[in-house]
């Protein structure tokens, strides 16, 4: 007999807390400030995220930095294969990208595919001057050429493991899990 | 719920209360797209859709093909009197060989009751009905759905007056199915030659004065008098109807002060609806009804294509 694997806490609320203090300041100091800066969350595990980030930027420089919603699933890949499918639901973008610095933000970053689909979907809505990436956990696994520019954490994950990320907006509780899939 | 199972929409009156809402809750994250400046998603490339009309449409059909175009499916548009129908083809015959095409979606308009059913029992692709004689017209009824629940925030509970042809009526015929469904108390009104027999059994109350349907509703749809059905003989004139049965500035305040004004159109202004009734945003939402439906079709052609799986 294996032991039982049991899900695992590899993030409580004060690591995701601190993780997404340090992402807001290296998005300040990498773009110099938070001119043209727009935050962009993907559903539905960015959107909280964004808003922390929005917060936390706006805190930091005294003024509100725009935040946007996006839905990616008109601009899947797998549109007739994927098994788990979530209703499709509203995008939000109420500013004009052209020319905006975007940070798309996103709960976990896996194969890269929402990402690819993000980025299409953000560009049928302008043209950005420049799109990067913040992600609270990278797994891995990636299938298409996409990284993120910041990360809270690198999580080396097993393919049948299943990473979810709960927040307090969500699920009443901070903390990111993983456990074997069933 | 989130998936659709059925392979085509064919009537109201086969759907569940959860995929009304289902369709209407994808139709509203759908009309962000019509905002756009670039007014279109890759959700449906290389599908194709083929809308074939054998009665006259504007709304419906641009509608359709509009809701096709915005997401990137190929939309062919077969009118029947372009096409081979004029040289005698049966609706089979001609079914058969757009199938041989391999469409993925073919909307039909036929003014026969039942020959969507026809096609969809013939065909594998997925069927939805246009409007089939006075049966049915199950998008018109989705998108008024839409726009009711939009502008008052429910559907449950309110006071909704059909008004005018209930009869040859596909339109009133799927609102009543859907309303009832959603919860609404459904009232009609009309000269008792344009009241089909024994509609009480649908559930709803008839009236045959306007005044007393339009008694504290909350919504008020004006159908369209078929001008084409005067010739028999059910209703005197135009302007003894438009005495009886045109919504204007007096009799519109029996219903309540917040009633909004619906219309499937094309409108006969003066006859069931006054000018200044159908062009005040108090009152009128008949242009939003023409917007949602751009939307309620999206949802139909991405629900029926994949968005079901």
């Amino acid at each position: 007999m294996t032991e039982e694997k049991g899900p695992k806490i590899v993030m409580d609320s004060n690591v995701i807390e601190r993780c997404l203090t340090r992402i807001a300041y290296e998005i300040l100091e990498k773009n110099k400030g938070m001119d043209n800066l727009v935050l962009v969350g993907i559903r539905t595990g960015g959107i909280f995220l964004a808003e922390r980030l929005q917060k936390k930027i706006s805190a930091i420089e005294g003024r509100e930095v725009p935040l946007g919603i996006l839905d990616i699933t008109l601009y899947r890949d797998d549109i007739s294969k994927s098994k788990k499918k979530a209703p499709l639901g509203k995008t939000n973008i109420p500013f004009d990208l052209t020319e905006k610095k975007v940070i798309l933000v996103d709960d976990v970053l896996f194969t890269g595919r929402t990402i690819r689909a993000a980025m299409d979907a953000l560009i049928d809505f302008g043209r950005p001057k420049m799109i990067q990436l913040a992600v609270l956990i990278d797994r891995g696994h990636r299938e298409l050429p996409i990284r993120a520019d910041y990360v809270g954490k690198n999580l080396p994950s097993s393919l049948w493991e299943a990473v979810s990320v709960n927040l307090l907006e969500k699920n009443g509780r901070d903390e990111v899990v993983i456990e074997e899939e069933t | 719920m989130m998936k659709l199972e059925k392979k085509d929409i064919l009537g109201i009156r086969e759907m569940t209360v959860d995929e009304i809402n289902l369709i209407l809750e994808t139709a509203e994250s759908f009309l962000e797209i019509s905002t756009r400046d670039i007014k279109k998603v890759p959700t449906l490339r290389g599908k194709s859709v083929i809308n074939l009309f054998y009665e006259a449409s504007t709304r419906t059909r641009t509608s359709f093909e509009i809701a096709g175009k915005r997401l990137s499916a190929d939309t062919i548009n077969i009118s029947a009197s372009t096409s081979s129908v004029v040289k005698g083809e049966t609706l089979i015959d001609t079914a058969r060989n757009l199938e041989a095409m391999n469409p993925d979606i073919i909307v039909i308009r036929h003014s026969a009751a039942g020959a969507p059913h026809l096609l969809a029992s013939l065909v594998s692709q997925s069927i939805i009905n246009a409007g089939d004689g006075a049966h049915e017209h199950p998008s018109q009824a989705l998108l008024d759905m839409m726009t009711i629940k939009a502008k008052k925030g429910k559907i449950h509970g309110l006071k909704i007056a059909l008004v005018g042809d209930i009869l040859h009526s596909r339109v009133a015929r799927s609102n009543i199915y859907g309303l009832s469904k959603m919860g609404a108390e459904v009232v009609v009104a009309g000269p008792a030659t344009m009241i089909p027999r024994d509609i009480e059994r649908m559930g709803v109350k008839v009236y045959t004065k306007l005044d007393d349907a339009i008694a504290d509703a909350d919504v008020v749809m004006m159908l369209r008098i078929q001008l084409e059905r005067q010739k028999q003989n059910i209703f005197p004139s135009l302007r003894e109807y438009a005495q009886h049965y045109c919504l204007n500035r007096n009799n519109i305040k029996r219903a309540k002060d917040d009633v909004i004004v619906m219309h499937p159109g094309p409108m006969n202004r003066g006859v069931e609806i006054s000018p200044d009734i159908a062009d005040d945003p108090n009152y009128s939402v008949i242009l939003d009804q023409v917007n949602n439906g751009v939307a309620v079709r999206m949802a139909l052609l991405y629900l029926l294509s994949g968005g079901n799986e």
